[in-house]
């Protein structure tokens, strides 16, 4: 398993009645890399990774992840693995009603690792809080923080439970050019401090830039092209060169 | 077939809150007890709902006692009267009417809160972190409702037969001895613990809607209006109906 995919996505197919979302799409993320997936809206790439982490059941496909096949697993074995799994959603999804301290906190209750035990969760809040440059929110509320800070936060929270996988959800929408580069370099800084593998999935071509090892485009529920950002730059196919423009 | 369609969906409904309920029992004894949660609920939903529960009951019982006193006056048998209201408001009254309150206030609370998180999906997100959302937030609420549910009812028992002693004073003069040795030579456990066992049901029932409710409350904020109402209005239609099945069970006991 060392040298294997991280992430094994083999045929899997979803649809929500007669929407059929994603049609045998198949993808692998490598231990380190970072993937981006790029699709239009509506394209299907929430719904993806969300199948990946077993928040929504798929139709038929596998799906493989650090060597398990998410299918099988019982829900304590699930809980697990998604621990090992961090997923940064697109609406942040921080608990409204707890403090930022707590939000970090609340993954830890079920897991953390022998280190983190002794350093106590003090010091794991503040260092998580620190990687994302905010340590000084630690007493604050979600509503009293502007979007790109929920947007840290919740890559702290993601942070906290050391996670190999990294699955962010569309990590730049709806923030300005300057604070979008910012998070970009973050999830970067973030991958080389902690050597995670991420998938990004995203419509933000400098995000894309900035980030991305390899990039898969997803096109009517399939990967319609799988290659470089440079690669693709170049590319000469109308429906790639959409995303560019 | 429109027909057909409701009965469909009332069906699946009922399906989907006994699985939720099954759900419930076997997440109730797994590991990892979240009893911070639980010890805050209890708290919030006593101290939240004791001061409407409480002005109730004193009201009921004053109200009642008024209302009694005519007839049986005509009856000569006023001196019934502490007798009569105490059975009827530790029997139905204080609790149906508790549970009642506690359904809209309690069942929708949990109701709007829960259906607030799955829409802005902070239950996904403790599903992704691997954290059980639904020890951490169903099995504490639902616990909590079943236990706080009971002393609520009894608090709301003895404000209730104050008010009552209140109102036999208001016209005629009983001494606070004398009332309260006709109330209690009037209760017989027969009449107490049956109705202290209903309103864990009662507690119970409210709990598992609202987060039932809640827990699979659509997308939306329409949803958790939605979500928040039909707790409301099916945890106090089962009141109603575990009372029924309570009194016919009392019946057989032979408990009356
Ligand atoms: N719970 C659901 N029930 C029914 N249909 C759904 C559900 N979730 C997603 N869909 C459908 O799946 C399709 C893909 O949705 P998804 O959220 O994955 O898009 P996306 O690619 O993430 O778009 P965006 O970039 O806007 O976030 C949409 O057509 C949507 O209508
Ligand atoms: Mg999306």
């Amino acid at each position: 398993m060392k040298n294997g995919p991280v992430i094994d996505v083999h045929n899997v197919h979803k649809s929500f009645g007669e929407n059929h979302v994603l049609r045998d799409f198949s993808m692998t993320l490598a231990p380190g890399e970072n993937l981006a997936i790029l699709g239009k809206s509506g394209s299907g790439k929430s719904v993806l990774i969300k199948c990946i982490v077993r928040l929504i059941p798929f139709d038929h496909g596998t799906i493989e992840v650090l060597g398990e096949d998410v299918n099988v697993l019982d829900l304590d074995a699930l809980d697990v693995l998604r621990a090992r799994v961090g997923f940064l959603f697109q609406s942040n999804a921080l608990y409204d009603s707890m403090t930022v301290r707590e939000n970090l906190e609340f993954s830890l209750r079920r897991h953390w690792n022998a280190d983190q035990r002794k350093k106590g969760a003090e010091a794991v809040v503040l260092e998580a809080l620190t990687d994302v440059g905010l340590p000084h929110t630690v007493n604050m509320m979600p509503v009293e923080l502007s979007g790109g800070m929920r947007k840290r936060i919740a890559l702290a929270r993601t942070l906290i439970l050391r996670p190999s996988i990294i699955l962010y959800d569309e990590p730049t929408t709806g923030l300005d050019p300057i604070t979008s580069r910012e998070i970009s370099h973050l999830i970067v800084n973030v991958q080389q401090k902690y050597n995670t593998a991420s998938v990004i999935i995203s419509h933000d071509i400098n995000c894309i830039n900035i980030t991305s090892n390899r990039v898969v485009i997803l096109i009517d529920g399939t990967g319609y092209a799988n290659d470089t950002y440079a690669n693709l730059r170049n590319s000469n196919d109308p429906r790639i060169k959409d995303f560019f423009d | 077939m429109a027909q057909d369609r409701t009965y469909t969906k009332f069906l699946n409904e009922l399906g989907d809150t006994t699985r939720f309920t099954l759900r419930f029992f076997r997440e109730l004894f797994k590991r990892n007890q979240e009893l911070e949660e639980f010890f805050r609920q209890c708290y919030w939903i006593g101290y939240k709902s004791l001061p409407l529960v409480g002005i109730t009951a004193l009201i009921m019982g004053l109200v009642l006692t008024i209302q009694s006193r005519p007839t049986l006056v005509e009856f000569g048998a006023q001196s019934l009267l502490p007798a009569m209201v105490s059975v009827s408001l530790v029997r139905e009254i204080s609790p149906v009417i508790t549970a009642l309150i506690c359904a809209g206030k309690i069942g929708s609370g949990i109701g709007a809160e829960l259906g607030s998180m799955r829409v802005t999906e902070q239950i996904d997100a403790m599903d992704v972190s691997g954290t059980n959302p639904f020890k951490y937030l169903v099995v504490t609420r639902v616990l909590a409702t079943t236990i706080m549910l009971p002393v609520l009812s009894n608090l709301s028992n003895a404000i209730g037969l104050y008010g009552a002693y209140l109102g036999v004073n208001i016209r005629g003069t009983v001494s606070w001895h004398l009332y309260w040795t006709q109330v209690f030579n009037a209760l017989s456990f027969g009449d107490v613990i049956p109705s202290l066992i209903k309103t864990f049901f009662f507690g119970f029932a409210i709990g598992i809607i609202g987060c039932y409710k809640g827990y699979h409350s659509s997308k939306g904020t329409e949803g958790v209006g939605r979500s928040a109402n039909s707790a409301v209005v099916v945890a106090s239609l089962l009141v109603f109906i575990i009372d029924l099945i309570a009194v016919q069970v009392t019946d057989l006991l032979g408990l009356t």
